[in-house]
This record gives structure tokens, C-alpha cells and sequence, in this order.
């Protein structure tokens, strides 16, 4: 009984991940099938909103990841690849856009951004640093206290 | 007055954000530009659909010409078919990309509900599909006396696509329509 549950429960856990592998390949070598999981995860469906080739089972990512195990077979490297890609689905494919005129703000937004909060950040340390001795105390208060600490140092 | 500018600094970023967003409501996320626009017409050799014969691409290029890739299993396909008859009434020349489908159910398709195309390409495969970037059916493409692809509309074609999108690039190029097909109907 107890062990017919766990059975039960161990396919109920189990069965998503049997469906999400829809179909499988044999690889030559395990770098190719390294590869295989690597770019199916990079390259989108081009049918689905926000799908890579890997977990979506639409009829046009099957032909994809079919495609894609032919060209690593084939002895294709990944660059060539993407370019195969790209050339028939446009850069929409590629989850992690290469770097060229349309995509460099996208590439360097986060570098100019993180230089302009540091300098923000430095620049107001700066100036707060720099007033602080002026504001504490005023020209009055700066006497009144040299007469006090210099009457300490007398009494002393 | 330099202080006083800066409290409006968040007023301005907020919106330079709102102008972004307000853009990225009236985007459509689905919108695909084809990666073939102005690019030729990818070589082929297929055969007909019901014909001995291989078709090429230069069989069938040099006119201006819409490429329909259709299948009997996309449901779309159904709907826009009876449009598709009438532009070729209309004299719109328009050859069929039959994608991944049989040949004997794309036969009986054409034989029951009428046959709009001057020819028909059996992709059985999909390599052709594959090459011009189709991801689902049914794609229309229109390439022009060059062979060069000049637009990809992807989904149904009907009347408010042929007279908005499709008709005024089809007549730009100087595509052959009849009376019926310039003036709306």
C-alpha cells in the first residue's frame, strides 16, 4: 500500500519532466550534446512569445532542435549556426542578441548607467565632504569654542 | 535656481519612463519582420503539387506574385481561401507553397474548394519553409519581378489585409489586377 503511494507520487513528480522532453537524439560525442542543451536553451521559437527551442513544443521549434542536431552533427560550429538561423528568422532568434549598431545600447546601457550612478555617488560625497567643516559651526561658534578649549588647555 | 532645477529631475525622468511605456503600448509584440525582405526569393527545386515536374525559382519568379504557404491542416488556411479565389479572379497572380502537408489531401482540397494558384510547390519537408523563415501557416509573401521578397504578412489574409496592407505594395510594384481589385469592393 505505502509503497504503491510513493510509486504514485514519484510518476505524478515525475511526468512534467517526461513531458517536456519531447523528443530525443543520439549524439557522437557529449561535447556536441553539451552544445545540443546550450543552444536549444539560447535560440527562441520563432512562433512563441518567450519560448527557447528547448521547452516549446510547437511544431516550428521541433523542426528547429531537429535541425540543430543535424548541424552539430554535421560538424558545424555554433556561429555558424546562429548565422543559418538569423538569415531566415531575423535576430529574434538569438536570446542573447549579438553586438552591432541596433543592439549596442542595449549592450552598453548597463556600464554607462552603473558610470553615471558612480559618479553621482562620488560627486555628492565629494561636495558633502568638502562643505561639512563650513556648516557645522558658525564664524561665532568657531571663536567660542577656541576660547573654550583654549581655556582648558590653561586650566589644565 | 541650479538647486531649484533639480527638484524637477524625477518629474522629467518620470516622463521620459512614461513616454517609453506609453510606446510599448501601441507595440505589437508579435510583430516580425521578415529577415528575407528584400532579399531573393530562396533557390528551390521541388516538385509540383500533382505534377511530374520539379519546380525552380526561376519557374516561377519574374512576374510580380504573391507565395501563399498553406497546408489542410491549418485551420486559417480554410478561412482565407475563399479570399485568395477571389484575387485570383481578379487576375492577382499567386502561386501555393503547399508546407509539410500530403500531397493526396492538398489535391482534394484544391479540387473541393477551388484552386486559386498558378501553381503549387509540395514543400513535404519544409526545407523551402524553412529557408524563407515560415514559422506557421498561413504566410504570404510577395515577391517582385526580380525575385526579390518584398513583404511577409503573417496570418489570414482577407479584404481589410488585401486593401490596406497588401493591394497598395502589390500596385507599387506594378502587379497586374483587374477593375475589381483596385477599387474596393
Amino acid at each position: 500500500m505505502n509503497r504503491s503511494m510513493l510509486t504514485f507520487v514519484l510518476l505524478w513528480l515525475v511526468s512534467p519532466l517526461a513531458l517536456a522532453v519531447i523528443e530525443t537524439y543520439e549524439f557522437s560525442s557529449s561535447d556536441l550534446e553539451a552544445r545540443y542543451q546550450q543552444m536549444s536553451a539560447e535560440l527562441r521559437c520563432p512562433k512563441c512569445q518567450n519560448q527557447n527551442i528547448a521547452d516549446s513544443n510547437a511544431p516550428i521549434a521541433q523542426d528547429l532542435r531537429k535541425l540543430l542536431h543535424q548541424q552539430l552533427e554535421a560538424g558545424a560550429s555554433n556561429d555558424e549556426i546562429k548565422q543559418f538561423m538569423v538569415s531566415r528568422y531575423g535576430e529574434f532568434v538569438l536570446y542573447r542578441p549579438r553586438f552591432s549598431g541596433a543592439t549596442a545600447v542595449l549592450w552598453l546601457a548597463p556600464a554607462l548607467l552603473f558610470i553615471c550612478a558612480a559618479l553621482v555617488v562620488f560627486v555628492s560625497l565629494r561636495r558633502r565632504g568638502r562643505s561639512l567643516p563650513d556648516s557645522a559651526l558658525s564664524e561665532a561658534d568657531k571663536k567660542r569654542l577656541q576660547g573654550l578649549v583654549g581655556n582648558t588647555e590653561k586650566g589644565s | 535656481m541650479g538647486s531649484r532645477l533639480k527638484l524637477f529631475l524625477p518629474l522629467a525622468l518620470f516622463i521620459v519612463l512614461a513616454l517609453f511605456l506609453f510606446r510599448g503600448l501601441s507595440l505589437d509584440p508579435k510583430a516580425m519582420p521578415s529577415a528575407l525582405v528584400d532579399h531573393p526569393l530562396p533557390e528551390f527545386t521541388l516538385p509540383g503539387l500533382g505534377e511530374k515536374r520539379q519546380l525552380s525559382r526561376d519557374d516561377v519568379t519574374g512576374q510580380v506574385a504573391f507565395f501563399n504557404v498553406w497546408a489542410t491542416w491549418c485551420i486559417s488556411c480554410r478561412v482565407e481561401h475563399p479570399y485568395l479565389q477571389q484575387l485570383a479572379d481578379w487576375g492577382v497572380a499567386i502561386y501555393g507553397i503547399n508546407y509539410k502537408d500530403e500531397d493526396a489531401a492538398a489535391l482534394k482540397w484544391l479540387a473541393e474548394l477551388g484552386d486559386p494558384y498558378r501553381a503549387n510547390i509540395a514543400d513535404r519537408e519544409g526545407t523551402l519553409g524553412l529557408d524563407l523563415g515560415v514559422y506557421g501557416a498561413p504566410e504570404t509573401y510577395l515577391v517582385d519581378r526580380d525575385g526579390i521578397v518584398r513583404y511577409r504578412h503573417v496570418g489570414v489574409v482577407d479584404e481589410r489585409v488585401w486593401t490596406t496592407i497588401l493591394r497598395p505594395r502589390y500596385l507599387a510594384l506594378g502587379g497586374a489586377v483587374a477593375e475589381g481589385g483596385v477599387q474596393a469592393p
